[in-house]
């Protein structure tokens, strides 16, 4: 201890120990940590600048007084195009039930009512039950659209997520090890198929394929749309539910197992329900996937923009509202504003599910994996 | 066991095999019906030559010129930021720090994100705002920049395929064996050194699957491109970045639903479509075996 041999060459002290500084290092780290915040970035633009195209929308009251001599004017051509518009639609549709003379009726009284609103977007017209942005007395009710977004997403998730969580059941639970090497990697190979390939299957066989088996008179249709999103939607259900159902841990099946359990039974009552939060997300990203989805829905639903119930009419979703009509529009128009405007509320729903995905959802199953909620 | 639940169990078992093997014969059916139908038209004449006749014969060799085009562009955006950002996901950041979450959930979320958004923020950044602000600042108004264009349509896709670069990247980052680094650090290189000479050169067959996974994911979508760059017809080859372009998938879309003559040129269409599907089939191929290897090597 005492002896004063060397003494100096060994202590460590507080300054020796110090790390070096070089500027490479703390340039690299720098630029690093940097270019990781681009994502963070981009999400915040992406909302700011979708969002800041449609804020105008708001203001459009101040153009009113403007507008008010012309008012005379446009309802009258707004009666005329009004009928064009309701007589081509019909035409495209084939099949007008008698439950759809009643609601063009229905459109027709409520039309009468809101023709006052002509080119502005207020609350009211936003939320009124025709979509006509180009007619000469243009309105913009979002409801036929958000009802054929549902109806399209319904459709789509009744087929993808039995057939993809069956699936992934089968590959997690029964399948043989040279059977899982077939299945993953197919299911990687669907989600690599770009969508507008997707609609155009859809558009030139299947609708034909499905106009054979039911008989209904418009090709595209809502369940064609919806049949072609589930396979855009099949990949992320089965992928995402396949990890939870492996992540189930092994103690869970082999207790089941020893207890005298059959593997099926395991399955079905042990590894099934305690994935459960995992399923769940995997259906709400699959929900997200349809309801953004753009080129099947122009390519394969027909986009006629009606409030029905019946699966085999045609929709018009939010997605390929956009996708259809911003090519055309002028910048700057209420239309283009109102435009922007759906891919925020796109943009917003689609952030709440993923966040919705991803903290409840994985915080739940996490808990339940360390045995702290059942 | 009673007889009955054996029989639960087994056509339970079936229903699961049966899903598993419907999502495979759907891929298959897909595949053959789109190869059958485009097989006739296909030819090196079809991909080399323009269309002609109001795009009634001829070939596609300007919307395949794009499309190339597009994807060199978006990667050489998309790869090196990707990258970068796997690499501070897995080296510097902590695990559990909020930022390192944040992050994270950036990614995720801007893997969500509907691509027709992503349009929507290309048309109100790039083009409207950065564009009309360089024509402004540059050419005194001059409109040049402010327009949709091949450099605007690659930038908005480099935003879209930023998470399969970054997702692909961190995996394969991750199968770098932490000896590796340890002695590497041990030797007395630093931090930057030991990522530059050891973990970017070990993950370099990640980096390749990101890039692959996003010419794919790039060269398939059309949404983002509807309305920042894609053009119905071009006589000409684009040759600058402010120049408009044709694209595959685009070409495809045109054809399929506003073409004067639909019926006429279903062969063409799906000879697009065949190109296409098959182009993105042997990248996606390509990059699920060079990562089904990655993975056995980390095992």
């Amino acid at each position: 201890m005492e002896n004063p041999i060397n003494k100096k060459e060994f202590v460590f002290t507080r300054e020796s120990l110090k790390k070096k500084f070089r500027w490479s290092e703390f340039l690299s780290e720098k630029i690093i940590t940097g270019v990781a915040f681009l994502s963070i970035t981009i999400i915040v633009l992406i909302f700011f600048f979708v969002f800041k195209e449609s804020i105008p929308i708001f203001y459009a009251k101040k153009k009113e007084p403007v507008k008010v001599e012309t008012i005379q004017k446009q309802e009258q051509y707004g009666g005329e195009s009004e009928q064009s518009q309701t007589n081509s639609s019909g035409q495209e549709q084939y099949g007008v039930t008698t439950n759809d003379t009643m609601m063009i009726e229905n459109q027709a009284r409520v039309e009468d009512t809101i023709v006052h609103g002509s080119d502005q977007a207020t609350f009211k017209s936003l939320t009124g039950k025709q979509w006509l942005p180009v007619s000469d007395n243009p309105r913009y009710g979002l409801i036929p659209l958000f009802v054929g977004t549902l109806k399209i997403t319904l459709i789509a998730m009744l087929f993808a997520a039995p057939i993809a969580i069956l699936a992934a059941l089968f590959s997690a639970a029964f399948a043989p090890y040279w059977m899982r090497e077939i299945i993953k990697p197919a299911i990687e190979l669907l989600a690599g198929f770009p969508s507008v390939v997707i609609g155009f299957f859809a558009l030139m066989v299947m609708a034909s394929f499905f106009q054979n088996i039911f008989g209904y008179d418009g090709r595209l249709n809502a369940f064609v749309g919806g049949v072609a999103m589930a396979l855009a939607a099949i990949p992320i259900i089965f992928t995402i539910t396949e990890d939870a159902l492996t992540a189930v841990p092994r103690t869970y099946t082999e207790a089941s197992l020893a207890l005298g359990a059959t593997r099926w039974q395991t399955a079905l009552f042990v590894t099934l329900p305690a994935a459960t939060p995992g399923i769940f997300a995997a259906v709400l990203l699959g929900i997200g996937r349809v309801f953004g989805e753009t080129m099947i829905a122009l390519m394969a639903t027909g986009n006629a923009a009606m409030i029905s119930a019946n699966p085999f009419e045609s929709v018009r979703t939010l997605a390929a509202t956009i996708g259809a009509e911003m090519a055309e529009v002028v910048f700057g128009d209420t239309h283009y504003n109102v435009l922007f405007l759906i891919g925020s509320l796109l943009f917003v729903f689609n952030f709440s599910l993923n966040a919705l995905a991803e903290f409840y959802v994985k915080g739940k199953l996490v808990k339940r994996f360390q045995g702290k909620q059942s | 066991m009673s007889r009955k639940k054996t029989i639960t169990g087994g056509l339970f078992i079936g229903a699961t095999a049966f899903s598993a093997l419907l999502i495979i014969a759907i891929i298959i059916i897909l595949l053959v019906v789109i190869i059958i139908g485009g097989k006739s038209t296909f030819s090196w004449e079809f991909l080399t030559a323009f269309p002609e006749d109001g795009m009634m014969k001829g070939g596609i060799f300007p919307a395949i010129y794009g499309t190339v085009l597009l994807v060199l562009i978006m990667s050489v955006a998309a790869v090196p930021f990707g990258t970068i950002t796997a690499i501070y996901l897995t080296e510097y950041a902590h695990e559990k720090s909020i930022l390192a979450q944040t992050i994270r959930f950036a990614v995720r979320t801007l893997a969500t994100v509907p691509s027709i958004i992503f349009g929507l923020f290309g048309l109100g950044f790039f083009i409207k705002f950065i564009g009309t602000g360089m024509d402004d600042a540059f050419l005194g108004g001059q409109l040049k920049w402010g327009q949709p264009n091949i450099l605007w349509a690659s930038l908005t896709m480099a935003l879209l395929t930023l998470p399969v670069v970054i997702v692909s990247v961190e995996e394969a980052i991750r199968t770098v064996p932490r000896e590796l680094r340890e002695a590497s650090l041990a030797l007395g290189a630093t931090k930057w050194e030991t990522i530059k000479r050891i973990v970017i050169p070990g993950s370099r067959s990640g980096i390749m699957t990101g890039t692959i996974l996003a010419v794919s994911r790039g060269a398939g979508e059309v949404a983002p491109i509807l309305f920042t760059g894609a053009a119905y017809y071009l006589a000409t080859l684009p040759t600058s970045l402010s120049d408009q372009f044709m694209n595959l998938g685009y070409h495809i879309y045109i054809m399929a639903t506003q073409s004067a003559n639909v019926d006429q040129t279903l062969p063409i269409q799906f000879a697009t479509t065949m190109v296409l599907l098959l182009l993105t089939f042997t990248l996606n191929l390509a990059a699920v075996i060079i990562r089904s290897r990655l993975r056995r090597k980390a095992k």
